[in-house]
């Protein structure tokens, strides 16, 4: 179900599997969220055109956040050559473009305007109901997005329009706009309307936080600073931590009864205009009801780290939903599995799982010879675009076979790897501490039992050095060598 | 209850150690912490790892395993990884959901923020710790 690039890519690494399926939605073309949004500006993911690596190549795709993930060297890097060089975000437009290119060129098949409406259990099969008729299958993967609106519980709010109606910037001229909400969605607002709006105030109970401070995706990004600077330099918008205590319509206008947490002191506003930039939750529709737990303030449905139900086995979750599958997240890390460049790993990831699991379809397992181990490990750490884009998330795997020596088992979740112990293995990933710093670490299964190898730092964050060489072939001596 | 509570703060409100919060100092708590859900025989600490989180049991039940012994259970309003965050090493033990778990999760670095920011919920660990070295204490008498 969906055809945004969660949709599509697990459907294009599915077909290069071999695996038999069928991707409905309720759309009329591929794009998923990105056929609306965002309203303002750009994208907040880059796209470079000039980087260190060759467009086209795996290596390239650490700075290149918006392409999906095909094998043939064609149709890689597909958004550098639909961008027109006027920023290194893609418009909404060219992202739709984007999607709908890989789709018509990798040749994914969508049946489109099909909108599923119920879910069964039939026997050993799924019972999709939809508006084009009953579909069945083993197994189900609902890559819906993360795009209905969520609103918190607050008296007066379901007067109150949401990101999602939001109107086009000029008619904000002149007007006092209140924005609860103080994550990207309200900050983009913010930062559209400011020629626009008379007075922006952003308010919500705990403090912005900013993408530079909290060194990932969470939080406000510097492209959304704007409005913040305004708030700071006094020059008008006003960031408040508050909570927001109801909201009352009256003739023409709004009053927003706010109450603020250190000294509960209240402060009525008013306004022409709120809206609730609160969040987005995922259209699951009766899941629910089947047992799929869900978790969270916008209750998405809680996942394995194979993005399975955590309560209802078979049923899988792609694209922005997996950001409720959150790994380990060992120092605070979050996952990247919210954006594309994050997410478009784990699909392809989920469709080797599934095809391994559901259809008995074994995936490719190279040998690795001794001799290049270290330096294999060591390349992956500085350069393998997986493990940059999902750091302590996603890791590389190598085990030692006993009939075939060490064999890479390709790119895992990496609260799996640890979970499920086994074989003599290894797992590289990349992890950064509170200071900082980003290093290779290395796991390591030695007759069942895990241990933790940090790898020193590197300011240019190149691993390949003597003392890192040296490092790797301690840890994994009497694992794999 | 196999969905998420629609208000949070509600939840807070009926947990020990947030008894001393106003709604308001409840609402940016919930905002600054995140709610995480285990099934059971899933793994939420694990021993020797490092950077791992804080805690707070919403509803399940956990163990903790040191080695192979089980030496404790959690259950709502428990909580659990702060000495290991407030120590700075890996946690000496697993922490296991023996029934479905819903806790609440704040990283380890943001910990020390958390607690300088909220002095009565501070106040409440510390009766708690306190209970806890007691307890010890006269089980080793």
């Amino acid at each position: 179900m969906g055809s945004g690039p969660g949709g599509l890519q697990i459907s294009y690494s599915l077909s290069r599997l071999g695996v038999r399926h069928a991707v409905i939605s309720a759309d009329d073309s591929a794009g998923g969220m990105f056929r609306r949004w965002p309203f303002f500006q750009r994208l907040l993911s880059w796209t470079k055109p000039y980087a260190p690596f060759e467009r086209g190549t795996r290596e390239y795709e650490r700075y290149d956040w918006n392409s999906l993930l095909p094998i043939e060297r064609e149709h890689a890097a597909l958004m550098t050559t639909i961008m027109d060089g006027s920023s290194y975000y893609p418009s909404r437009p060219e992202m739709e473009r984007n999607l709908a290119t890989f789709a018509e060129r990798t040749g994914v098949a969508v049946r489109f305007g099909c909108r599923w409406t119920a879910t069964r259990r039939d026997g050993d099969r799924w019972v999709l109901e939809t508006t084009d008729g009953e579909f069945r299958c083993q197994v189900p993967v609902f890559a819906v997005g993360v795009s209905q609106p969520w609103r918190p519980q607050i008296p007066g709010i379901e007067d109150v329009p949401h990101y999602a109606d939001t109107r086009p910037a000029e008619t904000y001229a002149g007007r006092r706009v209140f924005i609860i909400g103080k994550e990207n969605s309200g900050f983009e607002l913010a930062t559209g309307l400011l020629q626009w709006a008379k007075q922006i105030v952003l308010a919500s109970p705990s403090p912005a936080k900013l993408s530079i401070n909290t060194r990932s995706l969470v939080g406000v990004r510097a492209r959304y600073v704007q409005p913040y600077e305004d708030h700071v330099l006094a020059g008008g918008v006003i960031v408040l931590d508050a909570s927001i205590e109801r909201i009352e319509r009256r003739e023409g206008h709004f009053h927003v009864h706010t109450r603020k947490a250190d000294a509960a002191s209240d402060l009525v506003f008013e306004v022409d205009d709120v809206i609730a930039a609160t969040g987005f939750t995922s259209p699951i529709q009766d899941l629910p009801n089947l047992g799929v737990a869900t978790v969270g303030r916008n209750k998405l449905p809680a996942q394995t780290p194979f993005w399975e139900s955590s309560t209802v086995p078979g049923v899988y979750f792609g694209g922005t939903i997996h950001q409720a599958s959150p790994g380990l997240r060992k120092h605070g890390i979050p996952s990247n599995s919210g954006g594309v460049n994050g997410h478009r790993y784990n699909g392809r990831i989920l469709a080797r799982h599934i095809a391994a699991k559901h259809f008995e379809v074994s995936p490719e397992r190279p040998v690795i010879s001794r001799a290049e181990l270290v330096s294999f490990l060591l390349t992956e750490a500085t350069n393998a675009p997986e493990l940059w884009h999902q750091k302590a998330y996603l890791a590389r795997v190598i085990v030692r076979d006993d009939k075939r020596g060490i064999v890479d088992d390709g790119v895992q979740p990496l609260q799996h790897v640890l979970d499920t112990g086994g074989a003599n293995s290894v797992a590289i990933t990349l992890e950064e501490n509170a200071a900082g710093e980003i290093y290779p670490v290395l796991y390591t299964c030695r007759d069942g039992a895990t241990s933790e190898h940090p790898l020193p730092t590197n300011a240019l964050h190149d691993f390949r050095t003597s003392e890192h060489e040296k490092a790797v072939i301690a840890a994994v001596e009497g694992v794999l060598l | 209850m196999r969905s998420a509570p629609d208000d949070a703060t509600e939840t807070l409100a009926g947990l020990a150690i947030f008894a001393d919060l106003s709604r308001p100092e409840l609402e940016r708590v919930a905002h600054s912490l995140e709610e995480r859900y285990f099934a059971k025989d899933e793994r939420v600490l694990r021993e020797g790892l490092s950077g791992s989180a804080f805690y707070i049991i919403l509803e399940g039940e956990a163990v903790v395993i040191a080695g192979t012994t089980r030496v404790n259970t959690l259950r709502r309003g428990d909580f659990f990884g702060e000495i290991s965050v407030l120590l700075g090493e890996a946690p000496v033990a697993d922490v296991v959901a023996v029934h479905p778990l819903r806790c609440l999760m704040l990283p380890g670095q943001l910990l020390q923020e958390f607690l300088q920011t909220n002095p009565r919920v501070c106040y409440r660990i510390l009766v708690a710790e306190a209970r806890k070295l007691a307890n010890a204490t006269r089980g080793r008498g």
